[in-house]
């Protein structure tokens, strides 16, 4: 399991692997908001915390079909199953390596982008530890998406769809805890909250991935 | 080590193939014939685990070293990077023997997208080397292959047999295997039992 | 020679209630009967309801929505307790006739929470001065909407029939669990920033259902949105069956 996690985040790594491609969406977004919302430094401060994580997730689900997709188009996941790794080892390792090169950049490049919307730095570091502990899920729901609508030609807008509602849970904790930790008011529990819904993920989502991908593969 | 009994084999909830049985044991080689379309393919993925059969009993051992008609291989990693990944998921020997067996020396470090389609099929190949798997189900294995190549194809497969492997393939043309038995899955088309699914059982 | 009886047992003879003849003969007879009970039901509660109660005192007769709104709001959530239930059903017996009706059971609870969300919002217009609030009821019930879209998204996207079914069955159970989530994390967004604010729809209703001269109607209402919402299911799931069977034959054609 970790050699097909080390393989695939070499994998995203090398030329054509897309990293870094979440980043710069995420910079794209949070300096478009300005130009949407009027570059009043007050209110900008204000939305700050929504908007990052807001762009942090939609770049998330970016690279959310390529985590099967590639593999599903040259036969490698059909090695895969027949391998001695169980499918939802597959999932797991692909999971993690999405995080690690997609919800991991995001959330220490979300301080820095932060400044772009006055958001100051103590505010930040709050937010940078929201993401660490809420990226894990986005991931791990991302990738049971991928896993469900691996056999759809051109899925990309259904994952989304079928995504984007299991990550409001995520985001409302998320961008709760950093709002709240903005105010001067306690955030642990929204915290504590976000990090429940990752491990709860990390805890069901294996065996639903697990089945859809033996459905997909048959 | 390999048992097969009954088998009715479906794509798509058509039943392709019907009542199929053979039994295969260490060291033999069993090659499949049979038209296109006839469900050799599927037959093959249910062997391997991919799929389920409609009915009947497949015997197999835990893991099978499984070649499809994808080279299944990643065109960033190298020749060697390719097989040593598959060495280490299946545990497996070093890739230093499948490297000998299909003289891949030479393009040990040139990235799997820059080979041409004959070489892709090698590579394909060694790895089921580094499966150290005893039964190697293989669908066509020799597509794309000229006969140089398909004669280090034989030679990979003498060896693995005689060391007590075993090995399922089906095929176009003729392998000209010497040890090799036969089987043509003709007799076991599906004749009028066309989409007979669960879903049609419970509504007679 | 085994002593065990060979009489089928109860569940025996449940389960083949689910079997696809067998349904497409007990529910085509029930049929007629429970869209006839639902109709009356309905036209009773409703015009009982809206013409023969007082008009409230402080909000006046716009609270009569309240007919339609907590009815569908309950089917809403009734529509994907049965999809979750199918989807359990199907994934351990294979019971296509189950997988099927969730499938139908999917877009009468979509439009039922439609028919909730707009109710709720002209309940509430007259109260907050706008269409729509962030409420957290109103907006579980937004969040619900979406899941149903997406499983029926789902269904429509994959060729396979029996894939479609397992995969869809999937994401119910799963979505039944992030929906529930979800519910606990709208109330707590809500709440979480504005204590006690909102006079909730819940607030709304409760008072009212303490006078029986709403209640009564509002019972009567609910009785017939259940039996609606059965009636609809019943007809979804005998066509989802026929549609079914026809893509079978479709495909014998071919063959041949």
């Amino acid at each position: 399991m970790i050699q097909l996690f080390l393989r695939d985040v070499g994998l995203s790594v090398r030329s054509g692997g897309g990293f870094g491609l979440a980043l710069i969406f995420f910079l794209i977004v949070v300096t478009l908001i300005p130009f949407a919302l009027g570059p009043d430094q007050t209110a900008l401060a204000v939305i700050a915390p929504g908007v990052l994580w807001l762009g942090a997730l939609l770049a998330c689900l970016l690279s959310l079909d390529r985590i099967f997709g590639l593999d599903f188009e040259d036969g490698t996941l059909d090695l895969l199953a027949t391998s001695p790794l169980p499918p939802e080892a597959v999932y797991i390792a692909k999971a993690a390596a999405h995080w690690l090169t997609t919800g991991l950049p995001l959330a220490l490049a979300a301080p820095v982008l932060g400044m772009l919307l006055n958001l100051d730095f103590e505010t930040g570091k709050i937010l940078c530890l929201s993401l660490l502990l809420g990226t894990p899920a986005l991931s791990l729901i991302g990738a049971f998406g991928a896993s469900l609508t691996l056999g759809v030609k051109r899925g990309g807008l259904l994952l989304s769809l079928l995504v984007l509602p299991l990550y409001v849970p995520s985001l409302i904790f998320g961008a709760q805890a950093v709002r709240l930790a903005g105010q001067g008011l306690a955030y642990d529990g929204a915290l504590v909250l976000l990090s429940a819904i990752s491990l709860g993920a990390a805890a069901i989502l294996p065996f639903a991935s697990g089945a859809a991908l033996r459905i997909n593969l048959r | 080590m390999l048992h097969v009994s009954n088998l009715s084999v479906a794509r798509g909830g058509i039943t392709l193939l019907c009542g199929v049985g053979f039994a295969l044991n260490a060291g033999q080689i069993l090659v499949l014939r049979g038209a296109n379309g006839l469900g050799k393919t599927s037959l093959l993925r249910c062997i391997a685990g991919l799929q389920n059969p409609v009915e009947g009993q497949i015997t197999a051992p835990e893991t099978v070293a499984y070649s499809g008609h994808a080279d299944g291989l990643k065109g960033q990693m190298t020749v060697l990077e390719n097989l040593a990944f598959w060495s280490s998921v299946y545990h497996g020997p070093s890739p230093e023997v499948a490297l000998d067996a299909y003289d891949l020396h030479a393009l040990a470090d040139r990235p799997a997208a820059n080979l041409s389609a004959g070489q892709k099929r090698r590579l394909g190949l060694a790895r089921m080397q580094v499966s150290g798997c005893a039964l190697w189900v293989m669908d066509e294995p020799t597509v794309s292959l000229d006969a140089d190549n398909v004669a280090l194809f034989r030679a990979a497969l003498d060896r693995h047999v005689q060391s007590g492997g075993a090995a399922v393939i089906t095929t176009h043309i003729d392998l000209a295997i010497a040890s090799a038995r036969l089987l043509d899955l003709t007799r076991f088309k599906a004749r009028g039992l066309m989409g007979s699914t669960a879903f049609e059982e419970a509504l007679e | 020679m085994n002593n065990r009886s060979i009489a089928p047992t109860f569940w025996d003879r449940f389960w083949r209630l689910a079997n696809p003849k067998v349904f497409m003969g007990w529910s085509g007879r029930a049929l007629p009967w429970v869209a006839a009970a639902a109709g009356l039901f309905l036209c009773s509660g409703l015009i009982w309801g809206y013409f023969f109660t007082p008009d409230d005192i402080r909000q006046g007769s716009t609270v009569k929505i309240i007919y339609l709104h907590v009815p569908a709001a309950l089917m809403a959530i009734n529509g994907y307790l049965l999809m979750f239930v199918g989807a359990l059903v199907w994934l351990i017996r294979r019971q296509h006739v189950s997988v099927l009706a969730a499938k139908a059971a999917a877009p009468v609870g979509m439009v039922m929470t439609l028919i909730a969300l707009a109710t709720g919002a002209i309940w509430g217009q007259p109260m907050w001065g706008t269409y729509w609030v962030w409420d957290p009821r109103l907006t579980s019930f937004l969040i619900l909407f979406l899941f149903y879209v997406g499983y029926i998204a789902l269904w429509a996207a994959i060729e396979d029939e029996d894939t479609a079914a397992d995969l869809t069955s999937v994401l119910a159970i799963v979505g039944a669990v992030f929906a529930m989530l979800s519910r606990y994390a709208v109330f707590f967004w809500n709440q979480g920033l504005h204590q006690g604010t909102t006079v909730t729809m819940a607030d709304g209703a409760q008072q009212d259902n303490i006078s029986n001269v709403f209640f009564q109607p509002l019972l009567l209402s609910m009785m017939g949105f259940g039996l609606l919402f059965l009636t609809l299911l019943l007809i979804g799931t005998r066509t989802e069956v026929r549609s079914r069977r026809l893509k079978v034959l479709q495909a014998r054609e071919r063959m041949e």
